[in-house]
């Protein structure tokens, strides 16, 4: 261990707040040149928001930070990038409309002189070809990136990462588009990054990454440290508990078994669109919940919107209850009683800066309407919306007045799900139901689901955490490159299993 | 593959249509008009096209921040008017700098809200149009402002048998063209027009890139104006005025994107000669006056076309990537391993 040297960064009491909630509460940790510092938590955990206070992007409310002993209060990503802090974000932050070249210099392109602020595209090319080089990306550095693929573009990021001498590297779900070779590749210019010295930040939900590079980890939960350890010893189950607070299974609710014979909702018939989706059949039955898992960029997301009518198909045929429903047609698929969860809620489905009430009513004003002018129907409306408030325990104030901005990011699903709900769908598809909210929403949105396939509806579920297939789905559909791949039933569920079928055989991570 | 193979021949033909539509244009009206292919007619449009060119230059920098401009014919005319009234008896090297100057106060001006008050591009220079416009007029009492003898010998001068408008819509390119590949700045234009809080994270000054876009635009504004009055020799109420959807429709025209992020330099000057050959054509057949509007109309529209048709095949391109062979995209699950 390097403890004897003097700590890199120092962390102490560190809080933030977003619109009066608390998202850090007195986080301290601290990392060391030379170290690999762990950071694990759940989505909401706060790691991410630690992270972009150190990079400059966010400020904190309160605490310190000491960057080699000298206070560190960058006030924008420039002056992390002038203290020698680098940042590899987890969302892509490359511009496809730039050349490979500038998005490596975008923050200190090469000068032609070191007085003259002229770039000298002649230095910038020749440092680029050795950076796409010492993370062995072969690519040339005049394409625009928009031609990179994922993995691709998350390798460049990284080289941006490295064009800097940083004191601190910081790398956030590095992994997420990697292939097995890529990930092997990063994992050697780790090792050489501690080897010179650099103290390096890696935050993953891959644990077992996690526990083979670090020294030490930082385990977070809900905006606060709640484990701090070296790395030796730690199993992946330890980190969960203090990740979660218990453990994963206890999350869901006990799965009745599907009673036998149920009638089809949803039947999906060789369904395709050219160079999207292929030859896709399934069903769904009253009562079940049929998970899709897959990669990012399966199709997943395109299967949801075909079926919700969002975009085209033009192969196939999508029925309901028997009925056949016209591509692209929406108004027949919630006449039908389709109900869709996007997963992006936030650009998607919800009016930020609109009420809790007026988000909730959007789907089902029709339902409320009465007489010749149509007129909404206040008070049916309203206690609709307040029998479905409190069944989904959702904490927001009053209804017509809170907007849904000041709500956690588990509220705000939960007034999605409430807006769907009011309808009374009879087949409720859901892509992402709980990215980006809290673990106790989590668990209430897993027994809500739970609840409404007993009373009868069709749920369908893409996730990309397979914990969650796995915990409340009754069959598993795995997706890839566009096909349905291999089906699972619920006594048939396997880690492993799915995960090979996700990525396709003897390429499993 | 014959899909994929389609798309990216319509995106190459779309690429080359200023090209293709300045043929066009040139065969039609060299067919009704023996008068318009003549070397004297062609070089005229030239001259004819500088001050769009210029102002155009202007407008595309803004376009590329996926911004907008609608204020540059009132910048234009604020500019001619203060340098026809106060500097009428100056060299004229003077009166085109306090031009410029001018304008690039203006467009600081229109930076200024944009930025820090973090007001719409488009209500601010829609507003900024009236207040441009209503001090101009205030300022000339409504009179036709009339060029100096220096001005309008200037506008019609030559410069080594180049005329002088020529020359200078020539310097402004280089001028746009260094700032714009020799610094930083063309890279930080294209990654605040792709995702402007992006760049900010991503150690831009995109604050600070856009407020010194809408100068530029202005600056480019108050020299093109210039530039127009010494050819003219005179600028009366409507002096400038649609100069700004000509110089939107220039820059698109020639394959800037008006969702930012995408174009390139040669963009206004392509589509501003383009233009202006279409109404030197209309001209020289001696098509009634009435319907030069609905052909300038005609044009704009062409312009918003082409733009969403290659927007709409460059996402097509891109979506095609899902079921392409590229490596496995992201592990399935959060916390697979646990």
């Amino acid at each position: 261990m390097t403890n004897s040297t003097a700590p890199r960064l120092v962390i102490e009491g560190m809080a933030k707040s977003f619109f009066g909630v608390r998202v850090l509460h007195d986080v301290s940790f601290d990392s060391y040149p030379g170290e690999v510092l762990g950071i694990v938590g759940e989505n909401g955990s706060g790691k991410s928001t630690t992270m972009n206070i150190l990079a400059g992007i966010l400020q904190r409310d309160h605490g310190r930070v000491l960057l080699d002993g000298a206070a560190y209060a960058p006030r924008s990503r420039r002056d992390a990038d002038a203290a020698g802090v680098a940042f590899i974000q987890q969302e892509l932050n490359v511009f496809p409309n730039l050349t490979v070249a500038e998005n490596l210099f975008l923050n200190r392109f090469p000068r032609l002189l070191d007085q003259v602020p002229l770039l000298s595209s002649r230095k910038m090319h020749a440092r680029a070809r050795e950076l796409l080089e010492s993370v062995d990306l072969d690519v040339d550095s005049h394409a625009a990136a928009g031609s990179l693929s994922a993995g691709e573009r998350q390798l460049l990021e990284i080289a941006r990462g490295l064009s800097g001498d940083a004191r601190i590297m910081i790398f956030d779900e590095p992994t997420t588009s990697l292939t097995q070779k890529e990930c092997a590749r990063l994992f050697d210019i780790i090792g050489r990054l501690r080897m010179r010295g650099v103290a390096v930040i890696y935050i993953s939900h891959a644990l077992q990454d996690v526990i083979r590079l670090s020294d030490r980890i930082v385990v977070m939960r809900d905006g606060r440290v709640t484990m701090r350890a070296a790395t030796a010893g730690k199993t992946a189950n330890d980190l969960v508990v203090a990740m979660v607070g218990r453990s994963i299974e206890a999350l869901f609710p006990e799965r009745a078994a599907r009673p036998p014979g149920a009638a089809r909702v949803l039947e999906v018939d060789q369904v395709g669109e050219p160079g999207m989706l292929d030859a896709i059949t399934f069903n769904v039955h009253q009562g079940e919940i049929v998970g899709i898992a897959g990669l990012m960029g399966s199709g997943r997301t395109e299967l949801a919107r075909v079926l919700f009518g969002l975009d085209p198909h033009t192969v196939g045929n999508v029925r309901m209850a028997g009925a056949n429903l016209v591509s692209g047609d929406i108004a027949a698929r919630l006449a039908a009683g389709v109900a869709f969860l996007t997963e992006d809620r936030r650009h998607e489905a919800l009016m930020m800066e609109a009420s809790v009430a007026d988000n909730m009513a959007l789907a089902a004003l029709p339902m409320f309407s009465k007489g010749i002018d149509r007129r909404v129907q206040d008070e049916p409306l309203k206690a609709a919306m307040q029998s479905l408030a409190q069944q989904l325990n959702l904490k927001s104030g009053n209804l017509r007045t809170a907007q849904v901005r000041t709500l956690s990011g588990g509220n705000q699903q939960k007034v999605v799900l409430a807006r769907w709900l009011l309808r009374r769908p009879r087949l409720f598809i859901l892509d992402e139901p709980t990215r980006g909210v809290d673990v106790g929403a989590k668990e209430e949105i897993y027994r809500v689901l739970d609840q409404l396939a007993s009373n009868g509806m069709g749920i369908l579920v893409i996730s990309s955490e397979l914990e969650e297939l796995i915990g409340m789905c009754d069959r598993i559909l795995v997706m890839r490159r566009g096909r349905l791949g291999a089906k699972f039933d619920r006594t048939e569920f396997d880690h492993e299993r799915i995960l090979q079928a996700a990525f396709g055989q003897g390429d499993v991570a | 593959m014959s899909r994929g193979a389609l798309l990216i021949t319509v995106d190459v033909a779309l690429k080359c249509v200023p090209v293709i539509f300045l043929v066009a244009i040139l065969v039609g009206f060299g067919t009704l008009s023996p008068r318009f292919l003549t070397v004297d007619n062609l070089a005229a449009i030239l001259t004819q096209s500088s001050w769009l060119v210029i102002v155009a230059l202007g407008v595309n920098l803004v376009l590329l921040t996926a911004g907008v401009d609608l204020s540059v014919g009132a910048a234009m005319y604020l500019a001619a008017v203060v340098t026809g009234l106060a500097f009428a008896m100056s060299p004229v090297w003077i009166s085109l700098s306090v031009a410029i100057l001018i304008g690039a106060a203006f467009g600081a001006m229109n930076g200024l809200l944009i930025v820090k008050l973090q007001l719409p591009a488009f209500i601010v220079t829609l507003a900024t149009i009236f207040i441009g416009r209503g001090l101009a007029l205030h300022l000339s009492s409504t009179k036709v402002i009339v060029a100096g003898r220096a001005l309008a010998d200037f506008g019609r001068a030559e410069l080594a048998g180049v005329p002088v408008p020529l020359v200078l819509a020539c310097a402004a390119f280089l001028l746009a063209g260094v700032l714009y590949r020799a610094t930083p700045f063309g890279p930080y234009v294209r990654s605040v027009g792709a995702d402007r809080e992006g760049a900010r994270r991503a150690g831009v000054p995109a604050q600070a890139i856009t407020w010194s876009v809408y100068c530029l635009s202005g600056a480019f504004a108050g020299f093109g104006g210039f530039v127009a009055l010494s050819q003219s020799s005179a600028a009366s109420g409507s002096f400038g005025q649609n100069a700004e959807f000509l110089a939107i429709a220039a820059a698109v025209l020639g394959g800037t994107s008006l969702f930012g992020g995408r174009g390139t330099l040669w963009a206004p000057v392509a589509g501003g000669i383009l233009i202006t050959t279409v109404q030197n054509g209309l001209v020289t057949i001696n098509a009634n006056p009435y319907v030069y509007p609905v052909i300038t109309g005609g044009v704009i529209l062409l312009a918003a076309l082409l733009d969403s048709l290659r927007l709409s095949t460059l996402a097509r391109l891109q979506r095609r990537m899902f079921t392409a062979e590229v490596p496995a995209t992201a592990l399935v699950a959060g916390r697979s391993e646990a």
